[in-house]
């Protein structure tokens, strides 16, 4: 049968050496190959220097990736008996970060635990998913679809969201709400449910626009029209925008981008990362990142369709969509198709929390798809 | 289980449906850069190249300024400045103050120095000290390590060997004002300076050269990162020749001794001006450098007046220097011939008013020789009395009164040469014959600046119309100067020769004994000069002064004493240079401004007279022409 091929031997127990052997290593190598990328592209901010970013970067990925593979062989049961804890400490960091906050300067969104700094708000966008897809886990098809069944995942996905946004970090929270929206979805809410959210989200666009702090108006409307502020606020995209086009097919060679080592360019070792890459590597290196990208979302979707419980559908679904978001956010963001959000492109750019969840992420993923065979009691996780 | 089939088909289906979505949106993402790198790619290069390449200006080096010797007045030396680049400094109180133990740093530089740091991006160097000598350079040069973020600069910058000497005439250079930045590009290089004065004004086209261009790349907040090819070099500016003689020049100014005073002295057949010597001057150096505050209110305040050019824009009463106009113009008119005798009693009564002879007792009976080499003033009331003023005007004009010449530097006046007319026009008067009684002595509304005095003196020695001239020669121009700076060529004055003769000769018994500058200690051997006094009044002399005794001018404040003129020539047989002096509030023309004129003559005989002039002239036009041709 075809469905053993793609998906391998239906076994349910395996031990160890079979579940790392039955990995999907081409996935796991395009993911470090992404991560390289990013090391490469930070070797080129530094202006060909490993320090201050690239090695740095490199050890977090290597890091990064046994944590990913420890979690690709850890049996999904305990990710689903964790879903619930995950979130709980998720709200409880991000609190903690609120308080330090506000003793401290400003608006501040990370936490220092010794070797790094953590940014809650990061591992909170896994955590949301987790606790959703054990949710719907347990829920039957006509119960999913009830009314009455949608104000918990609220409050899973508004409570962190909210007090994301309210850092601020404006990104960050969009894209809880926009992932918990998608799994919602996916999880077999009514299609009108969601014409009515986006009426509503129409008409609810004036009173966010009076919540917004002044910078988070400025990008909008520089979004609107980057021309009209060419040395304001204006000014990031548009030099973002010659920058990607000045590449043109092959881009201006490592270390060759005039844009980014000339301080055109905002940001370059987060969310401008993508520009610098398609400067320096053009139209090809960019279409190389993007089809990278598409094979491990596709990979993420496909794991979700072919596990045997909802759980993993839906946490691998909406991770992969959830990275998703990031990639076409941060994309569209740097090509002027969207307003300056604050959102880096995942793997490459630098940021340590942001490496640690993806790789929790993908490593989620692959648990899934070693665990497709598994099925779950509708409560609980089956270890007691 | 239905239920749960129903379930794994609503996850399937929408799991589909968001993957086609996001393959699209992929795509669209995809499709975007095709956009902006494929299809509009070539006009993002441009955009990034407009960003990266920044044009920067090379300032020319300025052409010289050389005397008829090829000496230089004006050149270009290397100037050894130090600059702080900010953003590079960890520590910009700290390093300025290691700085001051080497070079002494003024609280008001420090202050200047500190505003202008605040005031620039941090990475734009600013000048803390320039004009260092070459030890110093070198032990800040040895300091670096020490001092980060301090740089030294070796650049060139204006220098004037002979600062004081040619300040007046060769002028000197500043920063461009600020309502000319915008006129030049290069106006904005930092520390650009611009001919505000002088030769180095007007001639500021010629000498300023053509400024080269390099591309350098920048980044975003404009720091040079490094220079593109191609580059073009800057040509330097064309160098200049004036007919200034330093040495004589030099001379003349040490003869002044500081006074308010002038010196002028012209070749005689060339019309080349070889002195132009205002007194006191200053030192145009310290404008290159932006002269300080102190210094600029004491040049402003100083009553003798260093910034004027006497020679050119001073303007004085020519006094008795103006009796060899009155004479000829009297002879011209028939009134007198040589032998015509008046008496002088010291007095000349013309109805009510009694006009004075500056020698009280009077001088007796004197012909005409006679009134001129006793500058009697009697004499020339009464040859005034018959005289009309139009053609004491007419004939001091034919003598180049009135006049400007062109020279080529700013700051000419015309002086005044009073008539009928210019009475009517400008004071709606009648003309009084007293007037004329006060102007055949060069005192009343007469007026003359050294200059003209020289040329007059010039064209009553050669009988020629000679024109003055400062410019020799201009690089660049092949030899030829405009016509405006060549002056014509010198015809026969419209005057009597044998007048001319006349006059002469009483110009050369003022040298002889019972002359007014006559020197009892001249050796016989001497080159014989010969000249004219004058005195000029600056103050009105009341009746009662005169009967108590006239007050000497040593007890006179210093702006109410005379001026001490005289004019002259050499040799008196075949005159070559001719001078005029002035001294302002100096004292009586005879023993104040004779000595000077006598030095003077003599100096510049002597220089004449020694081969070096025509060997040196012409090697200083090859050295020139071998200038110019470096300049490409």
């Amino acid at each position: 049968m075809g469905n053993a091929r793609m998906f391998g031997p239906r076994r349910v127990n395996k031990n160890l050496f079979q579940r790392l052997r039955e990995l999907n290593w081409s996935i796991v190598l395009i993911i470090i190959l992404l991560g390289s990328t990013g090391t490469m592209m930070l070797y080129s901010v530094a202006g060909g220097e490993w320090e201050p970013w690239a090695s740095r970067h490199a050890a977090r990925l290597g890091g990064a990736m046994i944590l990913m593979l420890i979690i690709a062989v850890t049996d999904i049961r305990y990710w689903m008996a964790f879903a619930y804890p995950a979130w709980g400490i998720g709200i409880l960091l991000l609190v903690i970060v609120e308080m330090a906050g506000a003793i401290g300067m400003g608006g501040q969104r990370w936490l220092d635990i010794g070797f790094m700094r953590l940014q809650p708000s990061e591992l909170m966008k896994i955590a949301v998913v987790m606790a959703l897809a054990r949710y719907y886990h347990a829920r039957t098809y006509d119960q999913s679809r009830r009314l009455s069944s949608l104000i918990m995942p609220m409050v899973l996905i508004f409570v962190p969201a909210l007090l994301v946004i309210k850092q601020p970090d404006f990104g960050t929270g969009l894209m809880i709400i926009m992932g918990g929206a998608a799994i919602l979805f996916l999880a077999g809410l009514p299609a009108w449910l969601f014409a009515v959210a986006g009426v509503s989200i129409a008409a609810a666009v004036p009173i966010v626009w009076q919540m917004m702090k002044d910078y988070q108006k400025s990008r909008v409307l520089t979004f609107l029209n980057p021309e009209s502020d060419p040395l304001g606020a204006g000014y990031q995209i548009t030099q973002s925008k010659i920058a990607l086009g000045s590449g043109g097919l092959a881009g201006k060679g490592l270390l060759g981008g005039t844009q980014s080592h000339l301080n055109f360019l905002p940001e370059m070792k987060t969310d401008f990362i993508f520009t610098v890459l398609v400067e320096e590597f053009g139209l090809i290196g960019a279409m190389t990142v993007l089809v990278l990208y598409a094979t491990v979302l596709g990979y993420g979707l496909l794991m979700g369709i072919g596990c045997r419980n909802q759980f993993g559908r839906l946490m691998a679904s909406g991770l992969s969509i959830t990275l998703f978001l990031y990639v076409m956010i941060n994309m569209g963001m740097v090509m002027g198709l969207m307003p300056v959000v604050g959102v880096p492109l995942p793997l490459i750019s630098y940021g340590g929390s942001a490496i640690l969840t993806w790789a929790i992420a993908f490593g989620l993923i692959l648990s899934v798809a070693t665990h497709r065979h598994v099925t779950l009691a509708p409560r609980g996780s089956g270890i007691a | 289980m239905a239920r749960e089939g129903q379930r794994y088909q609503t996850f399937s289906r929408r799991a589909f449906i968001l993957a086609g979505a996001q393959g699209l949106a992929l795509t669209a993402l995809g499709g975007r850069l095709y956009y902006l790198a494929i299809v509009n790619g070539e006009q993002y290069r441009l955009r990034a190249d407009k960003n990266r390449i920044s044009l920067r200006l090379t300032p020319p080096e300025r052409g010289e300024i050389f005397d008829r010797n090829n000496n230089k007045l004006a050149t270009n030396r290397q100037d050894f400045s130090v600059v702080l680049i900010p953003e590079q400094a960890q520590e910009i109180a700290e390093t300025l103050t290691k700085l001051g133990y080497i070079i002494k740093l003024s609280d008001r530089r420090l202050a200047r120095v500190k505003r202008t740091i605040k005031r620039q991006r941090k990475f734009v160097p600013v000048t803390v000290a320039n004009g260092l000598d070459w030890d110093t350079f070198s032990r800040v040069n040895v300091e670096m390590p020490e001092l980060p973020g301090v740089e030294t600069v070796a650049g060139l910058s204006r220098y004037y060997p002979a600062g004081r000497e040619i300040a007046h005439i060769v002028g000197y250079m500043a920063s461009p004002n600020e309502d000319d930045i915008g006129l030049n590009p290069l106006y904005q290089l930092p520390g650009f300076k611009v001919g505000k004065q002088g030769i180095e004004r007007r001639f500021e086209n010629h000498l300023r050269g053509t400024a080269g261009s390099r591309r350098v790349e920048v980044n975003s907040v404009g720091r040079e990162i490094r220079d593109l090819p191609p580059r073009q070099d800057a040509t330097k500016g064309q160098s200049l020749q004036l007919t200034l003689d330093l040495d004589l020049q030099r001379y003349a100014l040490t003869q002044l001794k500081e006074a308010a005073a002038s010196v002028v002295a012209i070749d005689v057949t060339t019309g080349e001006l070889l002195t132009l010597a205002s007194s006191p001057s200053f030192d145009p150096n310290e404008f290159t450098g932006g002269i300080s505050q102190e210094n600029w209110q004491g040049l402003l305040a100083d009553p003798r007046n260093p910034l004027l050019n006497k020679c050119i824009s001073g303007q004085y009463p020519p006094a008795s220097t103006v009796k060899m106009i009155i004479a000829l113009a009297a002879l011209e008119q028939g009134i007198i011939t040589p032998q015509t005798e008046f008496y002088c009693n010291g007095k000349h009564r013309l109805g009510d008013n009694v006009f004075h002879c500056w020698r009280g007792r009077g001088h007796g009976r004197l012909d005409l020789l006679g009134g001129i080499a006793n500058s009697c003033d009697v004499y020339f009331y009464e040859v005034a009395e018959k005289l009309d003023i139009d053609h004491i005007a007419d004939m001091a004009r034919r003598f180049g009164f009135g006049e400007t010449f062109a020279l080529g530097v700013d700051g000419e006046k015309p002086g005044l040469v009073p008539d009928r007319r210019w009475k009517r026009d400008f004071l709606q008067q009648g003309w009084n014959l007293g007037e004329t009684l006060n102007v055949s002595i060069g005192q009343g509304a007469m007026l003359a600046t050294p200059l003209q005095l020289a040329v007059m003196t010039a064209r009553v020695a050669s009988g020629h119309l000679i024109t003055p001239r400062l410019i020799r020669s201009v690089a660049g121009y092949g030899g030829h100067l405009p016509d405006t700076l060549m002056g014509p060529a010198f015809t026969r004055l419209d005057v009597n020769p044998l007048h001319l003769r006349i006059v002469r000769r009483g110009m050369e018994m003022v040298m002889e004994p019972r002359g007014t500058a006559h020197d009892y200690r001249r050796s016989k051997t001497a080159p014989k000069l010969a000249g004219k006094t004058g005195t000029a009044q600056v103050r009105r002399i009341s009746t009662a002064e005169r009967d108590t005794g006239v007050i000497k001018n040593d007890e006179l404040p210093w702006n109410a004493r005379d001026h001490a003129l005289f004019v002259g020539y050499a040799p008196a047989e075949a005159p070559e240079v001719a001078v005029s002096i002035l001294v302002q509030h100096g004292g009586g023309g005879s023993s104040t401004a004779a000595p000077i004129g006598r030095a003077v003559l003599d100096k510049a005989l002597e220089l004449n007279r020694k081969p070096k002039g025509a060997d040196k002239t012409q090697s200083a036009n090859t050295g020139m022409a071998k200038t110019a041709g470096k300049e490409t």
